[in-house]
């Protein structure tokens, strides 16, 4: 208990700073995942991905990209394997000690899955839910300390004429810049993005990846990031991790990633045209 | 021009195909509405005969008798507490419950005792309740409040546990995902998405409750329901009318403010 405390302590002192990156390095070993018994989704994935940059993970559809990237926050729990953070395996924990984790971890979405009916002030503020009494949250008695960083953030992404809007009254790049600033509320030490611009159209996905790109390498946060778009794969990662039946297939650098690999990712060769 | 349908061409299965079984449903319906009838003596002459009975007992009403305002102020005034009190101990019940019942959020040992006590309390008509709660804690308002209570609960926690479980869990997930608590979830990312329609359920209820607190006195439960009761059993037709007309104003204003409530909260 006291080296998770001391583990924690490390961690908020150290958010932000160069030189801490050891603390946010993640290591998976032997990770499965079966939603139904004996059909494997995810077949013993070993991974370790670097305290800093991202690593974009591509591959077909129905892979695992998605189920791999849950299972760190466990949105999705893993059948057997572990998973590494911060010396702690993130699959074993429960209750509390998981939700301190999940503190530290931030995530986005493909469809944002921001609170609709919420402001975008509000949305920005769910990322300090985790430090917050219910009652506090109720009367929306937040932080002013993270309040106020809301209002930065919000500048930084561009929106902040927007912050008592609601966030359905926001188009799809809008609530992205919504869904990324909320993830940059928690101060993660890790950023999980799971098909971010997969709803937008080319120019806004750019301008998300950049915005993504631009902030966690502002605060050294490391991204693992599930992307359909090889392209936008190349061109923001120092790192690509191709998966394919569940396996890794590839791991390297973007440069190294050949016409070959795809074949061997995606199957088939007529769309690389 | 031919009203027959066109044949489906060869080979190609009918694009709308009928429905034996259901034809002989309503078929089967239409010859029991016929039969009831017949035994319980539903006749012309005899709806012929009620009516020249209706048309006395609306003589006798009118005019409407302006006489005992004392009862009738104590009355309603009486009703409307009982309805306002139900209401507010009603929804304070329902949220729990509903929320325990909502079978996305909650386990299955959780949610179905839930659900089978709100069955339970939709399982009677408000006045068999309140005739229960008359016999266990006497005559008064008492026994109406509770009986309302007890409405309340079965219709809204039923409804909120639906509408929960109609929510988007996406947004539920990303609120999980900060490492959020349980109850911090419930009111950051469920209660935003239900609090529009909770608002709606509730007013629904506090407009039924206004009704319904006007019979839980014919009963012994309190209320107007007592004296309008009372004014039947003495013949004073032309008060019964005073006392409905004055039951009308309520539920009507009743209505007016429950749509301004539900137009705040959308």
């Amino acid at each position: 208990m006291t080296a998770i405390g001391a583990m924690t302590g490390a961690a908020a002192n150290g958010s932000g700073q160069a030189g801490m990156t050891g603390t946010r390095s993640l290591s998976i070993r032997g990770l499965t995942k079966e939603y139904v018994r004996g059909k494997p989704v995810l077949r013993g994935i070993s991974l370790d991905i670097a305290g800093q940059g991202i690593t974009a993970i591509i591959g077909p559809s129905g892979t695992g990209k998605s189920t791999l990237i849950r299972c760190i926050n466990r949105l999705v729990e893993p059948t057997a394997g572990e998973i590494w953070f911060q010396g702690m395996d993130l699959a074993r924990l429960r209750g509390r000690s998981l939700r301190e984790a999940r503190r530290r971890i931030g995530m986005v979405f493909q469809e944002y899955n921001l609170v609709e009916r919420l402001s975008v002030m509000e949305n920005l503020l769910c990322g300090r839910l985790g430090y917050i009494s219910p009652v506090r949250a109720w009367l929306r008695r937040f932080d002013p300390a993270d309040i106020e960083r809301a209002f930065e953030l919000l500048d930084i992404v561009g929106l902040g004429a927007f912050a008592t809007q609601r966030a359905d009254a926001l188009s799809g790049g809008q609530r992205q810049r919504v869904g990324i600033a909320r993830a940059v509320m928690q101060r993660p030490d890790l950023l999980l993005a799971d098909e971010p611009t997969s709803s937008l159209d080319p120019k806004t996905s750019v301008e998300i990846m950049e915005l993504m790109a631009g902030l966690t390498a502002q605060h050294d946060i490391p991204v693992i990031l599930n992307i359909h778009n090889v392209e936008l794969a190349k061109r923001f990662a120092a790192r690509i991790v191709g998966m394919a039946g569940g396996h890794v297939v590839f791991d390297g650098l973007p440069a190294d990633l050949r016409d070959d690999h795809l074949k061997q990712i995606y199957g088939g060769e007529g769309w690389l045209e | 021009m031919s009203i027959v349908p066109a044949a489906p061409a060869a080979g190609r299965p009918n694009p709308f195909p009928v429905s034996w079984t259901t034809r002989a449903a309503w078929l089967g319906l239409a010859i029991y509405s016929v039969y009831a009838a017949s035994l319980l003596d539903v006749t012309w002459e005899r709806f012929v005969f009620g009516l020249g009975n209706g048309a006395r007992f609306i003589g006798r009403m009118l005019p409407p008798a302006f006489t005992h305002m004392d009862l009738l102020w104590k009355g309603l005034a009486e009703s409307l507490e009982i309805a306002i009190i139900a209401t507010v101990f009603g929804i304070v019940l329902s949220l729990p419950v509903g929320l325990a019942a909502s079978r996305n959020l909650m386990p299955i040992w959780v949610s179905w005792p839930a659900r089978a006590f709100i069955a339970l309390c939709r399982s009677f008509h408000p006045v068999i309740v309140a005739i229960l709660f008359v016999k266990a804690v006497g005559f008064g308002a008492i026994a109406g409040i509770l009986a309302l209570i007890v409405a309340s609960v079965g219709f809204i926690a039923k409804l909120f546990a639906e509408a929960i479980e109609e929510i988007s869990l996406k947004q539920v997930e990303a609120v999980r995902a900060t490492g959020a608590s349980f109850m911090n979830v419930i009111f950051m990312a469920v209660v935003p998405q239900v609090l529009a329609r909770f608002t709606g359920f509730a007013t629904y209820q506090l407009d039924s409750n206004l009704r319904n607190s006007t019979m839980v006195g014919i009963v012994g439960g309190g209320g107007i329901g007592s004296t309008l009761f009372t004014a039947f059993q003495k013949f004073d037709y032309d008060f019964v009318l005073t006392i409905l007309l004055a039951i009308i104003a309520i539920i009507f204003v009743g209505e007016i403010l429950a749509g301004w409530v539900r137009k705040t909260f959308q």
